[in-house]
Order: structure tokens, then sequence, then C-alpha cells
């Protein structure tokens, strides 16, 4: 019979799997549709921006590389977050899983600076279709990060508790699969968004 | 308690966050956490919906019974019709569906319970949130009255001024995350947590239905969900997603609801066919014909119904070659149907078939839900569609599917397992009485809305003038849709005088069916516990094979009793979870943030205080109170105390690590 420690790495469960794990996989299948959803109706509405600015005159591209760099980049400091707790490294996990919400919270910043920027060249929620679609996916997109870095943050504080530990490790993963999640669908945002040339007024 | 107690104990986080330990009365049920209660409480809610949707459906009736109809007016009938529509939807026959599942499914593949029972409380309260807050539209005098599809732009402010569509797009995201959780949960116990030696073909039907449905429900409720935040967004803060005017698409609505509305239909349906494939067999006393493809049919099913959303849209302009590939493939996912209903049928087909009340009711699903597939599939030939759209051939259509397929089903599982819920039989005679009331009354119903569809009336007009000849049917399905009730009443009696005799019979006892599946295993009703020890599956209908061998000349005999086969449920060292006051706090928290959206911000306050409240005695509670008796349960068919709290047993698979976040 398998014990609780066990099912918890996954031994004796049906797929090898933990529980919580395949929980987070299972969940991040249905974010998918969600996103598709946002998605396809950014697509449908790209270039029915009415008398509002069009998405061609107001991207400002370099900038959201930047900003989309620092998202992946994120990711990379995720991963390292995970291999330093394995290691039982809690110092480097912590510096880790810190760096990664800071880096999420920069790009929060940027999308921010980025809404305001676009609100005062006169892009607001209710301006036309295309404008609707796009603060609602980018905005959707946003809160996601949101709650990852209040996971991330979650951990951090459970760290300094002393409660994560090497056995918990997986945990972390399961909060990193989530982080992973949502930079790979903002690499879908970014390219159909901004990288696909876009309307022009 | 005893010396491995305390080394199991975990550390004590923040002492004010200890777990109830009611184990009766009204705080059990509001705590508990064992997937068998929250079935019961699934299967009750869902029966208060199912009648006020069902005096909704009398009401439509007495409003068409004669020409010029006045009992409701036509405001009025068009928020009885949407509710009625959403109501039996959404908060009948989801419901009971999921009633069976979070029952049925940790029995059926020996689980002690689902993966995360916190989880699945809390998807029964938000479900009970969702349902409330769409009803509460009632007494703010502000029903939907959009359609149960509530199109936009119909539904956009400029059409739908009142409060009614806030509600139903609200309502609706509540009960989807509801669902959505419960679809989660229920995967996790599918894949992970069955029983030793349960492939996944030894599964039973049922367990694999639901298991489609709930894969159907994971990636179908995203996409309602953004319909609805959308539109959420359209009608309060004046976004353009269906506003024509501002040069949005007519058609984004129907595309997004019909992306989830068509699986919807499968979510509805397929349950009720893994109920009827376990009634089947064991009522005509031979093993189900065909398994694989009665499992991969339903997979096809499951994979099809992504396909053939635009047959709902077929004169909505969307183009030829749109119309005639929808059409193809609406005709294709009519194949892995039919071959589930010649399973069925070869099945009973030599069979040594005992017609009691759920194999009466297995037959009902049958027999009518093959003439709802066939008028489906005339739905499938565009020309003909263009000419049925919008009329009662569709109304008759699909209540020949939901009312006939999905409903009738659920009956034939109430019959069938009640005793494993219940430990007594309900009365068959009243049952037959259920059954044929229920099946003249429904063929009454809607047998005639065919012809009155063909006749050319109208979906959703709230009356009709003299001289079209539509007077004799309309008359008709009136008095069927007073028979449904009766057969309706006629359960409801049935429940209620066989709890009654059962109080003076001796307990139903082991295995009244002769039945083939893992839950009958125990006893009856199934012990808080459930299984004593883990099942050794070695073949699919276990249970049945335990009891049968085959003599020297390849006879099939009976070469075990019950009571030598199932667990007599004595075991006193499983290890329970906890119950939990917080699934029902966050779930109370919802309706006010809804009412707060749509009457005034200030009321989402009390509703975020009380998820937030919820959220963070969730995380900090223990995953067991280290102060509580340990597995200190009643068992809900005696007296006796279920003690425990020793080391690994099978109970251990349950226990739930609080997710982070």
């Amino acid at each position: 019979m398998a014990d609780t420690a066990a099912v918890s790495h996954g031994h004796g469960t049906g797929t090898g799997l933990s529980n919580n794990k395949l929980l987070m996989w299972v969940f991040l299948g249905s974010e998918c549709l969600l996103f598709g959803g946002l998605i396809s109706t950014y697509l449908i509405y790209r270039s029915r921006f009415g008398d509002g600015p069009a998405p061609g005159d107001i991207f400002d591209i370099p900038f959201t590389s930047v900003s989309s760099f620092v998202l992946l980049m994120s990711s990379l400091t995720m991963v390292l977050a995970l291999a330093a707790l394995q290691r039982g490294d809690i110092r480097n996990n912590r510096v880790w899983l810190l760096t990664t919400a800071l880096l999420g919270s920069l790009f929060i910043g940027g999308q921010v600076y980025e809404f305001t920027t676009f609100v005062r060249e006169g892009l607001g929620y209710t301006t036309s279709p295309f404008s609707s679609a796009f603060f609602t996916l980018t905005g959707f997109h946003g809160v996601h990060v949101s709650l990852g870095i209040l996971m991330l943050m979650s951990l951090l504080i459970s760290s300094l508790r002393g409660t994560l530990t090497r056995e918990r490790s997986e945990t972390v993963e399961i909060v990193g699969l989530y982080w992973h999640f949502v930079d790979v669908v903002w690499i879908f945002i970014f390219t159909v968004i901004y990288l696909v040339p876009s309307p022009t007024s | 308690m005893t010396e491995t107690m305390e080394l199991e104990a975990p550390a004590r986080p923040l002492g004010a966050y200890t777990r109830p330990k009611a184990n009766t009365g009204w705080r059990d049920w509001v705590t508990t956490i064992d997937h068998k209660k929250i079935g019961i409480l699934y299967g009750a809610a869902a029966m208060v919906f199912f009648i006020i949707g069902g005096i909704e459906a009398l009401l439509i009736r007495l409003q068409l019974a004669t020409p010029d109809g006045t009992v409701l007016g036509a405001d009025t009938y068009n928020r009885v019709f949407t509710m009625h529509g959403v109501t039996m939807v959404f908060l009948v026959i989801m419901p009971l569906a999921a009633a069976f599942a979070n029952y049925l499914l940790p029995l059926q593949v020996g689980a002690r319970d689902v993966a995360f029972p916190r989880l699945n409380a809390l998807s029964f309260w938000i479900f009970l949130a969702g349902a409330v807050f769409l009803n509460m539209s009632w007494i703010f005098g502000d029903a939907p009255d959009g359609g149960w599809f509530a199109y936009a732009p119909n539904t956009g402010m400029v059409f739908s001024p009142g409060k009614g569509m806030d509600f139903y797009a609200i309502g609706l995201q509540i009960t989807g995350i509801a669902s959505l959780i419960s679809a989660m949960n229920l995967i996790v116990t599918v894949l992970n947590m069955r029983a030793p030696g349960m492939t996944l073909f030894k599964m039973p039907v049922f367990t694999w239905m639901i298991l489609v449905v709930q894969f159907l429900l994971l990636f179908a409720i995203p996409v309602i969900t953004v319909a609805l935040f959308l539109l959420m967004f359209d009608r309060n803060f004046g976004s353009n997603f269906f506003n024509p005017e501002m040069g949005a698409d007519p058609l984004l609505w129907q595309h997004l609801f019909w992306i989830f509305g068509h699986p919807e239909v499968y979510i509805l349906i397929l349950p009720s066919f893994g109920i009827i494939s376990e009634v089947i067999p064991t009522f005509s006393r031979k093993p189900l014909f065909g398994y694989p493809f009665m499992v991969f049919s339903g997979i096809a099913i499951g994979f099809m119904g992504w396909g053939v959303w635009a047959h709902h849209m077929f004169v909505s302009g969307i183009g030829p070659i749109s119309v005639a590939a929808f059409s193809v493939s609406t005709m294709f996912i009519a194949v892995p149907t039919g071959v589930k209903i010649l399973n069925w049928l070869a099945t009973m087909w030599g069979g040594r078939i005992w017609f009691n009340t759920p194999m009466l009711f297995a037959s009902g699903v049958v027999s009518m839900f093959t003439i709802g597939g066939l008028s489906g599939v005339t739905h499938s030939l565009a020309p003909a569609d263009t000419q049925q759209t919008d009329t009662y051939y569709i109304v008759a259509h699909f209540h020949y599917v939901i009312f006939g397929g999905a409903l009738l089903g659920i009956f034939a599982g109430f019959y069938f397992w009640w005793p494993k819920v219940f430990g007594h039989l309900l009365s068959d005679k009243l049952g037959k009485w259920n059954f044929w009331l229920m099946l003249v009354g429904f063929n009454m119903t809607f047998g005639p809305m065919h012809i009155l569809g063909l006749q050319g009336m109208s979906r959703r007009i709230d009356s009709y003038s003299p001289g079209f000849g539509f007077e004799f049917w309309n008359m008709f399905a009136t008095i069927g849709a007073f028979i449904i009730a009766l057969g309706v009443l006629a359960f409801i009696v049935n429940v209620v005088m066989s709890a009654r005799r059962a109080r003076h019979e001796p307990p139903v006892g082991l295995d009244p069916w002769d039945a083939r599946s893992l839950e009958w295993f125990t006893p009856n009703p199934t012990p808080v516990h459930n299984f004593d020890d883990d099942i050794q599956v070695e073949a699919l209908d276990e249970f049945w094979h335990r009891k049968y061998g085959e003599d020297e000349n390849g006879k099939v005999v009976r070469v075990a009793s019950a009571e030598e086969v199932c667990q007599d449920g004595s075991a006193t060292d499983t290890h329970l979870p906890s119950p939990s006051y917080w699934p029902v706090v966050l779930a109370a928290g919802l309706p006010f943030v809804g009412l707060g959206l749509i009457y005034t911000l200030w009321l989402c306050v009390p509703g975020a205080v009380l998820i937030l409240m919820a959220i963070y005695g969730w995380s900090f509670e223990p995953v067991d109170d280290p102060d509580g008796p340990h597995g200190h349960h009643h068992d809900h068919g005696g007296d006796e105390l279920v003690d425990g709290g020793s080391g690994a047993t099978p109970a251990e698979e349950t226990a739930e690590e609080a997710p982070v976040g």
C-alpha cells in the first residue's frame, strides 16, 4: 500500500504523477481553451478599429520585445529556483524565487506603462472591438502573471517560515509548471498581436 | 489518541484554524468532504431545481394550451422559458450527472474517495451558490429572458437593458467554476487512483463515460466562460465585443456559445449512456456486448462533438462551404451513437431480461434516444434544417435526447443504485407507475411537437392565433406535460413511501441485482470508509467474475455467494480525512460578488472578504485536525463508530495536500 509521502511523489498512482501535479496539468489543459477563445476573438477583431487608433499605428514593438524578454528570462530563473531546492540549497531557492517574482513584476509594470500610453494616445477600452479585444486578452494574461507572482511570494513566505524543504520541492515544480505555461502563452500572444504585421489606418 | 496518531499528526500551523468535528446533523452535511454525501447533496439540490424547472415547463404549456394564451403574458413567458432551459441544463441534468459521478466513480475504481475531497465539497457549494444566484433573479423581478443560449447582440445592453442577462452571465460563470473544479478532480481520481490491477480497459463503462464527460467539461467550460465574460464586460463596462454598431461581429457569440454548446449536449447525454451501460447488462444477465466498441464510440463522440457546432448556425449566414462541412461532420457523429444503440440491443438479445424499473427506464432511453437521434440526423441535412430552424421540430428533437435520453437514464440510475446509497429498494410497483406515466406523458408532450414544427409553429412565441391548425396538438401536449408531472409525483411518493417502509423491513442486503462492478463489493448502504481492503482487479466486471465461474462443460455456474465475495464493511482502521468549513464559506462569497457587479460594487466587499477568509483558512488549516477524533465518523448505515488512526491504509491515497496559492 502506498503511503502519503509516496503518493505525493507519484509512486503508486495510475499515471506516475502525483495527484497535485496531475491536477495542475489538467488545469493548464483547460487554460489553453480559455486563451484560445480570447486569442480567436482578438484575431477576428484586430482589423476592426473603426475611427480609433489602428494596431499597426500604436504598438511599440521594441518596448514590448524587451518586456517579453524579461518574462522569458523569468522562466529560466524559475528553473534555477527549482534546481536549487532539489539540491537542498534553500538560500539559492529563495534568491531565484524572488528574482522570478521581480522579473514577473517588471513585466506587469511594462504592461501598465503600455496600457497607460495607449489610453493617452486615444485607445481606450471602449474605443473599438479591436481595443476591447486587445485589452481583454493582454489584461487576462497580466492577471495570470500576477496570480503567478502571488504564488511565488507564497512560496517565499513558506520558505522563510522554514516549511519549504527539499522534500516539498514538488510544490515549487507545480508552481513552475504554471509559470512556464503563462510564459508560453505569452509567446503566442506576442506573436499574434505584435509580430504578425498589424493593419494600419 | 494512539501513538501512531501523534507520530502522524502534522504540526499545528496557526492554531485558530481547526477542522470541524460534527459528524451528525446539518453541520455534518455542510462541512462534509465525503464523496458519497456530496453526491447525495448534488442529487437533492438538483431535484429541487428539477421541480422548479418542471413548474416552469408546466407554466409554458399552460400558456400555450389554447390560442391567444393569457396565463403568463409575453414578458414573463420569455423569462419562464429561458429559466426553464437554463435550469434543466445547468441546474438539473449536469448536477444529477455529478451526483452519480461523485457517489459512484470512486467506488467503481475502488478508491477511498476522490483525489481532492475538499475541492469536491467546494465544487458542490459553488454549484449551489451559482444555482441560487441564478434563481435570485426571480426575487429581484428580473429573470433572464434571452433564451438559454443568450444570443448577443440581442442580450446586449441595447436590446436587454434589464438585469436579467447579468444574472445569466454571472450565474453561469459561477456554476462553470464548479464544473471545472469537479472535472479536474474526477479526472485525477480516475487516472491516478484506480484499484490495483484495474487498467483503463477494465473500468466500467459508466466510469469511462464520466471520464469522457469530464474532459469535455474541462475544455468546453473555458470557452463559454470567455463568452460570458465578454458579455459581462460589454454590459457592465462598455466593451465592444457584441456591438455591431461599433463594427463587432454578430456571429462571435454564436460561435463561442456553440463551441461550448455542442460538447455540452454530450456532457448531458454521456452520463446517461454510462448508466444504462451498467443497467442493461445486469438485467439482461449478459456481459455488455462489444465493451471496447462502447468505450471507443464514447471517446469518438467526445472528439467529434467538437467538430459539429456550426450545425446550430446553418441559417445564420456562415456560408455554403461551412454549411456543407458541418453537415457532413454532423452525419458522421451519428455513427458512434448508432454503435452504442446497436450494442445495447445486442446486449439484450438472447439475454434473460428482468424487466424491473431500472431496466424499463434503460429501455426507454434506448428507444426514445433513438427517435431523438434520428430527428437529429434530419437536422444535419442543411436544406431540411433551414425549414426546421426555430420551429417546434427542434424543441421536439432536443427534448427527445435530453428528456428521453439523459433524464430517463438518470431515473434508471436512481432505481438501480438507490439500495447502494440508502440501503433499501424503491418500490418496483410505484416505479412502474413512475416509468409509464413519464413515458406516455413524454411522448404525448413532445411527439406532437414534431408535427407542430413541420406545420410551421415557431419556438419561443408566447402565443399563436387560432386557425393555423395548432390548437389540437398544443392542447394534447399540455395534457401530456401534466401526465409527466404525475410521473414525477409518483417518483417522489415512491421515495417517501419506500423510506418509510424500510424502517420496519429488513435491510436490502448485499447485491440485490446480481450486479457486476466494484461498488457492489461494499455493503448497502456504503460504509463511510468505502472498502475494507483494496480489491485486486483481474477482469472487467470483477465483482461478477468472483461470483461466477465455468464448470467442466464450459457452462457458467455460480461459484460464490454475494456474502462470500462482498466485504462486510467492518474495517475500523481506515483513515478518514477531516471535514472542512472553508468550501462552503468560499462558495458563499461568490453570489455577493455577483450581486455587487450587478447592483453596487460595494456588495463585492463582503464577498471578497468571505473568499479571502476562506482561501486563507483553507491554506492554513491542517490536513487533518490533530486534536480531532481520528476517523471518528458515523457510518450512515448504523450507529457504530469507525475508529481508526493507524498507519498506511487505502485511505492514505486520498490524503490531500493543499495546493499552494
